[in-house]
């Protein structure tokens, strides 16, 4: 190999960077955040893949199929509550352009209260579900549509303590840098969350009836 | 909904009794000695010099991406070297206990080890390997060398990098108490249900085994968000694309492939958590449950990670082999196209660790034809390297010595897993130590490029070159034990020695594990060289200090900057001008150059919360294993506020002005990072704890 194919014509280009580097903090924070989602896609997916293939008749053992656990109707007021909650959030979101601090908290506050009615509901459901002896150890089927619906359940209240924990944040912070990426990157959560609902509902719910 | 479990358990202790602890066992009374003499060399002089507060300071709390990464390099040393020993003591059981005549020795009928011991050893040996030795080296060779490749200043998230260190760290610290409270996992290192489900396997092993993976995985995860934002948002201008050094593309890749893989192993082993704790039926063998979940699961995720281990790998050799030919990289943008080709394949491959469990005629066809296509972009690679020690100026170093080593046993790895991608050929040998050779050998070319990326880096880190007199003697010896060792293996492999035997029924078998044995003592030779390098190198590290550039042929980025790297990386970000600039602007006479002016730089200041949060995912895992429950639900609340608070009180940072810098780079003395703090290092001011 030629080392002189390697030289440079003309005026020295700069070796050096002065000034700032555009790294923009949110932008990383956020990357960063897209790339969890992504994990907890794939947590999801391989949870959905669980319950595909231990939702057949042998994976009951003798125990309740789908249609005798899942209520459509019930769970339509989840997808309800649910999207309520991330209207209610994103509304709030819309309120950091204006500064609106009291804004942004009457959205969060509105927010939390659907999501504690999706939790409830589900709670409620599960009780059911319990009393008529359809609990997770009773067959591989119910095992995968309880550690299913419950995972999505766990991330909503991660979901609704991230956003308690953001409150006081925001009366303390205000609405700087760290806050903002924190409420947007929690946007992005929380319509993750629902979309995961709409999946579960179609998947378990809707599916589980027509079978 | 908790399981009920036999024997005795109490509030306070869980499962937990003094008879857990095997103080009756004389080989774990012996691994316990030398695990705390070796505890006590280490400690003492900490304690003699008065480091104590240094170690804790700059090391432990430390958020440079340098240390962490020698921090995960030195663990996964160490949980190779424990491996090892683990290794050695798989091939004594086998060569003595080969044939019905053949003695028994402590409580063994044959060999030296009782069957469900030695299933624990071959069982941690796999673990330990794979998860707590490859893993760590590659996730921190990749945490040193990236961000210097880049020309960033840092991490993306420097604090969450500690946070992965500690995790993985914590993982192996509960593989090593399974050693001595309890027993670890005796259902291989796959853990095949129904076999680890607890009618088959009651005690704590699984639970260690599954509580080890499960939080360093968490680990490993955390570091593939950081390692990617890292590349693609923090990159020096002018770094585009194609650009970008291969070993940085390469932990791209890895890293893609670790992210989207590891979170599958969690569910596969969440869901074997949920059948062990709650009682539910994912896996079991009746109600319902559905074993070929699991295989399937884990498989999905490990396959994948055999190419997470082996993409830097390759990535190690892209940067080793043209800095030793001085010559460029034979076909760049191949070298990328083919590292995304196998990043992508490695997806669509996992059926075929188990062609033989039930699947179809097309399916094992599918995944057969798959299994070969990961050949092509391999073979561009290995025909890549030639290509560019074709008519270069080799010079064999002891990092090229390795990757010439690496590619010698990737042929002979790719060739016979090539051979395995064939079902018909799999079930024949399947199950036998033919496939166990085949994996060894592939595992091995990760370790040999290991070894090559840690002697050719490690004068940047630290500054001074390792020894090469003992270096090269350490390559030949570790070289001849593994050639020594697999050659023969193979050879069992196809007279029919299934795997994982604590008995071996046949006599005829014997001369090959003489010969097997032959190369463990190679190997033992070879474990002395290492330490003879480590200790010759830091007695003349004096003699052996170099400069920025010390091999005097590398190309890529991080050889700009000063050897030993100072804790800024770089004193003015670089601008990035062409694919390898070192040697661009060596060719140019601007190799040399150093920037002039200054400015103020912004850097993270150290924190306990990593290592405190590390603390408390032991307990949690202690916790669960022995079903203390205050314990592991103590420790998860800790950790959960710890995270809250730590969100409460954020990290300034602190600034070191242009003048500062001035004077920093005008020091002579090295001022790497095993010196003490230069600067003030503001730590103190953590208002937790």
């Amino acid at each position: 190999m030629d080392a002189h194919s390697n030289r440079h014509e003309g005026p020295r280009p700069p070796l050096w960077h002065y000034g700032e580097t555009e790294h923009d903090p949110i932008a990383t924070k956020t990357l960063g955040f897209w790339l969890y989602m992504l994990s907890d896609a794939l947590i999801f997916a391989g949870l959905f893949a669980a319950y595909g293939v231990l939702d057949q008749t042998m994976n009951t053992a003798d125990g309740p199929v789908a249609s005798q656990v899942v209520h459509p109707i019930a769970a339509f007021w989840q997808t309800l509550a649910v999207l309520s909650s991330v209207l209610a959030y994103s509304l709030a979101t819309v309120a950091i352009r204006t500064n609106n601090r009291g804004g942004v908290m009457l959205g969060i506050c509105v927010a939390i209260f659907f999501g504690v009615v999706f939790i409830g509901l589900e709670f409620a459901d599960f009780v059911d579900l319990f009393a008529i002896g359809a609990t997770p150890d009773r067959s591989g089927f119910l095992s995968a549509f309880f550690i299913l619906v419950a995972t999505h359940g766990l991330h909503m209240m991660f979901g609704i303590l991230w956003m308690l924990v953001l409150l006081p944040q925001i009366v303390r912070f205000g609405l700087n840098t760290a806050v903002v990426t924190r409420l947007l990157n929690l946007r992005l959560f929380w319509q993750f969350q629902a979309s995961v609902w709409v999946c579960v509902y179609i998947f378990v719910y809707l599916r589980g009836t027509i079978q | 909904m908790l399981v009920h479990l036999q024997g005795a358990w109490s509030p306070l202790f869980g499962r937990l009794t003094l008879s857990s602890i095997p103080y009756s066992n004389p080989i774990i009374i012996f691994a316990f000695a030398f695990t705390a003499i070796a505890g006590v060399a280490v400690v003492a002089p900490v304690l003699y010099y008065r480091k104590v507060g240094y170690i804790f300071r700059e090391w432990l709390c430390s958020v440079d991406h340098k240390k962490i990464g020698v921090m995960y390099i030195i663990l996964g040393l160490v949980m190779m070297f424990r491996g090892f020993v683990d290794g050695m003591m798989i091939r004594t059981q086998q060569v003595t206990a080969d044939g019905p005549n053949s003695p028994g020795f402590l409580e063994a009928q044959h060999g030296y080890l009782p069957p469900s011991h030695f299933d624990q050893i071959y069982s941690s040996h796999g673990t330990l390997m794979i998860l707590f030795a490859v893993t760590p080296i590659l996730t921190g060779l990749g945490n040193v060398i990236v961000p210097l490749q880049i020309g960033a200043r840092d991490m993306a998230f420097p604090r969450m990098n500690a946070i992965s260190l500690w995790l993985t760290v914590m993982g192996a610290m509960l593989v090593m108490a399974s050693l001595f409270i309890g027993d670890f996992s005796d259902a291989g290192w796959v853990g095949l249900t129904p076999l680890t489900e607890l009618p088959y396997s009651p005690s704590v092993g699984v639970d260690y085994w599954m509580w080890a993976i499960q939080i360093s995985s968490i680990g490993t995860t955390l570091n593939a968000i950081n390692i990617i934002t890292t590349i693609v948002g923090m990159r020096a201008p002018g770094m585009r694309w194609d650009r970008l050094p291969i070993f940085t593309w390469t932990t791209l890749s890895t890293n893609i492939i670790g992210l989207t893989a590891f979170p599958i192993l969690g569910v596969a082993l969440a869901l074997l958590g949920a059948d062990r704790y709650l009682g539910t039926h994912f896996y079991t063998a009746g109600m319902g449950g559905n074993l070929m979940l699991y295989t399937d699961l884990f498989w999905i995720w490990g396959h994948p990670e055999v190419y997470f281990l082996v993409l830097p790998a390759f990535g190690i050799l892209s940067e080793v082999i043209p800095t030793f030919s001085e010559k460029p990289l034979f076909g760049y943008i191949t070298m990328v196209a083919a590292t995304f080709a196998i990043a992508g394949i490695s997806w669509s491959v996992w059926l075929h660790h188990f062609f033989t469990m039930g699947a179809g005629p097309w399916v094992n066809t599918f995944f057969s034809v798959a299994t070969m296509l990961v050949g092509i972009p391999t073979g561009v690679k290995v025909f890549n390297w030639l290509f560019t020690m074709y008519r270069g100026r080799i010079t064999y170093t002891t990092p090229m010595l390795w990757s010439v080593g690496a590619l010698l046993l990737l042929l002979v790895g790719g060739l016979t897993g090539v051979m395995l991608a064939n079902p018909a050929i799999d079930y024949t040998v399947h199950n036998s130590v033919f496939v166990i050779a085949h994996f060894h050998c592939m595992v091995l070319l990760i370790a040999f490029t290991i070894f090559a990326g840690i002697i050719y880096w490690f004068p940047k880190v630290f500054g001074f070159k390792l020894d090469e007199h003992n270096g090269k003697r350490f390559f030949w010896t570790f070289c001849l034990g593994t050639t020594t060792v697999f050659t023969a293996m193979f050879a069992l492999g196809f007279e029919g020695e299934t795997r994982r035997l604590d008995y071996l029924y046949d006599p005829q078998w014997m001369p090959m594990l003489v010969i097997e044995e032959f190369g463990i003592a190679l190997y033992c030779l070879s474990v002395y060289y290492f330490f003879k390098m480590i200790y010759v190198s830091l007695r003349d590290r004096e003699k052996n200090r170099c400069g920025a550039d010390p091999w005097g042929t590398a190309r890529t980025l991080e050889w700009l900057t000063h050897s030993p790297v100072p804790f800024y990386n770089f004193a003015v970000t670089p601008q990035v001008n062409e694919l390898d600039e070192l040697a661009w602007r060596r060719d140019n006479g601007w190799a040399d150059m150093a920037p002039e002016t200054f400015e103020p730089i912004h850097m993270p200041k150290n924190s306990m919360v990593p290592i405190i949060i590390g603390i408390f995912a032991f307990g949690f895992g202690f916790g669960m294993v022995w079903r203390i429950w205050w314990m592991a639900g103590f420790s998860l609340f800790a950790i959960i506020a710890l995270v809250i608070i730590s969100s409460f009180t954020p990290d300034p940072g602190y600034t070191i002005t242009a003048e500062e810098m001035r004077k920093l780079e005008a020091r002579t003395d090295p001022m790497g990072i095993v010196a003490d703090s230069h600067a003030p290092l503001p730590m103190a001011e953590e208002r937790i704890v």
